[in-house]
């Protein structure tokens, strides 16, 4: 406990990553409630197309592996900035930031394709569920790509010091979580519905 | 991590701007944003007392025709939603920002211009819900919001609702994150959590309840608006959607908001109850734990709000069983209080007969809800005046009486002089009698079958005489509560003067002027004990009886602060409040496309603008630059590193 630590009651947690545990620890519940609509909806889909139907599990695959490496990509990131290497930290912010993109274009390809195949919001529960479930996760992925970007314009104009806060850090906290909710995504809205 | 830099030392106090509307719009000082929360929550108050003063003259006699039945709707659903978002909750948040820092010996709360962010963005949200009545009239849709009443309504009335929801669930979102950090990073030395204040305590729960509840609400706000505005089928059971999943992620918050409302009400207890009975708390771990078992056994019991919805025998019985397990921690607490007063030298001020009164109303409150538990009988009672007095009986008789209790406290904390007491003993006995002759009888009408939510009532049902009762009841309280205006605005001109410490108290609060300087102590306190102000003040005698100590009590707040530590104090910011216009305007817009697609368009521009202006406020800002966060200053001992902290708040630019 905290209670014998001398000098600092703080229990040695560092105040802005304290803050973003307890932000992610409510995005969980959030993304909890919205996985289990889905998983009450999965089934009902009022004559239109269902997940079997659907699905191209090779294409999500192939998406998903891509968001994977973007966390790979991330601890680089961290790792240069833990070395105050600008140049490889902003190299990395990029790549991370691009393979966020590329599956924000693969979400897009695939809603588009899905709407063409005769799944829209209004089609069916499990249509609704689905678009509103992986709509949130990429909208998601979008506020962490914007939060990069912004880390890399920061990093031009005043450098990314160790001594200048934790925002690389809280980053790559949201940014892996974000990634771990679509592992989750992944497996159960599309892996064990087809 | 980061290393504790020398600062320059700036901003001796004095020299942050002082004064003028300006000041209170851009401050970010915990205290100036407790008040504000208090004085809006104090006004949203009475207009949720005025519609519920409507709705009694409406209920007063048989066939009442004082309102029509569509402006009893919007008048009972939003003396709900104003009652328990707009007044409760913000006022609990506006106790929570003045004295939770104060109490565990912080100078603020960890990022300052996130709780002006939080105020900004509640007052937006109050406004906007409350604004709907000029605009096609209230929400009514029950402060419940069932579907499928709220989604296939053609007007905009419950899209206000929704929307406004989400605005206030974003403030509470950004408080509790706020107050999790403050209370786990920023107590000073020797303020271990289990010498934590019992307020602190119940405050730290509520936060971890609104991180964890609020979520669930929003998901189930969006299918609201997602069903009512884009064609989508979640609660349309025509299509296979299914209304009871609404019911579900409303309860599996609204009963965790339950305890959202009272539990700050029973840390203000724990701490009015010791002070005039001049004992320390009887049994404060057990109360906090108590506190904790109910944060934790309030997700476990939603679906008791719901055992009229067909869940099945199993699942009633299992949510009945955990719901009476929930008597059990609230029984040690009141157990826990009554041990408090047992042999205590009581005196009854104001604030300790709104304190007990609490525990006597809580108790009766808290014995019809276990009532509840038994599925048959609930079966019986469900929407009928009985829940309406249940209900009533724990969020006035409970989260009212001790809001009071706590405002009659720490006003002469807060204002530096105390409020009236010959008026103040009058407010509590009015509003103590009204009360109960307001609320007792509604078991009585409920038990007879008066359902909830009628806008009128026949004749030669047996209701006529308990409802006239309860309708001069209720005059009495709004005669009270006009007291207590009177009574606050005449001793805020020329009450008596308080002095730092007027009720002989036992927390840090009490060691620092009325009103606490800017920066709150001039030195950072260190703590050696629970209640430890008072083991300054008091020795022992043989008897165990406290005997006034010689030396002075280390009066924290006459000194000068020391330069030589450099108190930070964060500068104003006038981003908070822009964002929080930003995130209304977009929400207007929204209500009437395709013209507020303008209006959403401004708002999005507003928030970005705010957004990178608050982030690079920070970056060129010579103090604000995140030096000296960190683990909590190793070298520089606990106390520098809170006054650094205070001075960093860099809170990034996340959402």
């Amino acid at each position: 406990m905290a209670a014998e630590v001398a000098h600092t009651t703080s229990g040695g947690l560092d105040i802005r990553k304290t803050a973003m545990w307890a932000f992610l620890a409510s995005e969980l519940m959030f993304f909890g409630a919205l996985i289990s609509t889905f998983l009450l909806y999965r089934g009902r889909t009022n004559g239109g197309p269902g997940a079997e139907e659907l699905f191209d599990i090779p294409f999500t695959s192939v998406s998903s592996f891509v968001l994977l490496m973007s966390s790979l990509t991330m601890v680089l990131a961290h790792n240069a900035w833990e070395r105050d290497d600008q140049r490889q930290l902003r190299l990395w912010l990029v790549s991370t930031a691009s393979l966020g993109l590329v599956f924000l274009g693969g979400q897009f390809f695939e809603f588009a394709t899905f709407v063409h195949e005769g799944l829209k919001l209004d089609t069916s529960p499990f249509g609704s569920s689905f678009y509103m479930l992986t709509g949130f996760h990429g909208a998601h992925v979008a506020v962490g790509v914007l939060m990069l970007s912004a880390m890399v314009i920061i990093s031009f104009r005043v450098g990314l010091s160790k001594a200048r806060g934790m925002n690389v850090e809280l980053v790559a906290l949201y940014w892996h979580f974000v990634d771990i909710v679509w592992i989750v995504i992944f497996t159960v809205v599309y892996l064990l519905q087809v | 991590m980061a290393t504790v830099v020398e600062a320059p030392p700036i901003s001796p106090p004095g020299a942050q701007p002082k004064g003028g509307i300006w000041a209170w719009l851009t401050s970010v000082d915990h205290k100036k944003i407790g008040i504000m929360y208090g004085v809006a929550a104090m006004a949203f108050f009475i207009l949720g007392g005025i519609e519920a003063l409507v709705i009694r003259l409406q209920l007063a006699v048989p066939e009442g025709s004082v309102v029509a039945e569509d402006a009893y709707n919007q008048l009972f659903t939003m003396h709900g939603t104003t009652m328990v978002f707009l007044f409760v909750m913000p006022i609990s948040a506006a106790f929570g920002n003045y004295f939770m820092p104060i109490m565990i010996g912080a100078r603020d709360v960890a990022f300052p211009r996130l709780n002006a962010l939080s105020f900004w963005i509640f007052l937006a949200g109050g406004i906007f819900i409350s604004s709907s009545f000029f605009l096609g009239g209230f929400p009514d849709g029950a402060w419940v919001g069932y579907s499928p009443l709220a989604t296939q309504a053609e007007v905009i009335r419950m899209d206000f609702w929704a929307l406004g929801l989400l605005i206030l669930g974003v403030a509470s979102l950004l408080g509790a994150v706020n107050f999790i950090t403050t209370i786990f990073t920023m107590r000073a030395p020797g303020m271990t959590l289990f010498r934590m204040p019992v307020f602190v305590w119940m405050q730290m729960v509520v936060a971890f309840l609104l991180a964890f509840s609020l979520p669930l609400v929003t998901v189930g706000l969006f299918q609201v608006i997602l069903d009512r505005n884009f064609g989508t089928l979640f609660y349309d059971a025509a299509t296979g959607g299914d209304p009871v999943l609404w019911q579900h992620l409303f309860w599996l918050f609204g009963h965790p908001e339950v305890y959202i409302l009272i539990l700050p009400a029973m840390g203000i207890v724990s701490e009015v109850l010791p002070t005039f009975s001049r004992k320390p708390l009887f049994g404060y771990q057990f109360v906090v734990f108590a506190g904790a078992a109910i944060g934790f056994l309030g997700f476990g019991v939603w679906a008791h709000h719901m055992f009229t919805a067909g869940l099945g025998p199993v699942a009633e019985t299992a949510f009945g069983l955990m719901t009476m397990t929930i008597a059990v921690p609230t029984g040690i607490k009141i157990f826990n209080w009554l041990g408090t007063m047992w042999g205590g030298s009581v005196s009854f001020t104001t604030p300790m007969l709104f304190a007990v009164g609490f525990v006597a109303m809580f108790t009766i409150g808290g014995l019809s809800g276990v009532t509840h538990s038994i599925v048959p009988a609930d079966t019986q009672q469900h929407d009928s005046y009985y829940v309406v007095a249940h209900f009533h009986y724990v969020l006035f008789g409970g989260a009212v009486f001790g809001i009071f209790s706590g405002v009659y406290y720490w006003f002469g904390k807060v204002f530096g002089r105390l409020l009236d007491e010959p008026l103040g003993k009058l407010h509590f006995w009015l509003m103590f009698i009204g009360f109960n002759l307001t609320f007792a009888p509604m078991h009585i009408l409920g038990l007879n079958g008066m359902p909830r939510r009628i806008a009128t009532y026949g004749d030669g049902l047996g209701w006529n005489l308990w409802n006239l009762v309860a309708t001069v009841g209720s005059f009495i309280i709004a005669l009270s509560i006009l007291v207590f205006l009177v009574n606050a605005v005449r001793s805020y001109r020329k009450g008596e003067p308080a002095g730092a410490d007027p009720w002989d108290g036992r927390t840090l609060e009490w060691s620092t002027t009325s009103p606490p300087a800017d920066y709150n102590f001039a030195e950072v306190p260190i703590v050696d004990a629970i209640d430890d102000f008072w083991y300054k003040k008091y020795g022992e005698d043989d008897n165990h009886l406290p005997v006034r100590l010689d030396t002075d009590p280390r009066d924290l707040s006459a000194r000068e602060p020391d330069v030589e530590h450099h108190v930070h104090l964060p500068s104003p910011s006038y981003y908070p409040i822009l964002l929080a216009v930003g995130i209304v305007t977009l929400a207007y817009g929204f209500l009437w496309l395709p013209i507020g697609y303008l209006a959403m368009a401004a708002g999005l521009g507003i928030m970005l603008w705010a957004i990178f202006g608050w982030a690079l406020e920070d970056i060129d800002h010579p103090m604000g630059d995140g030096n000296g966060h960190g683990d909590g200053g190793d070298d520089g001992g606990g106390r520098d590193a809170a006054a650094e902290l205070v001075g960093s708040g860099a809170e990034g630019t996340s959402e």
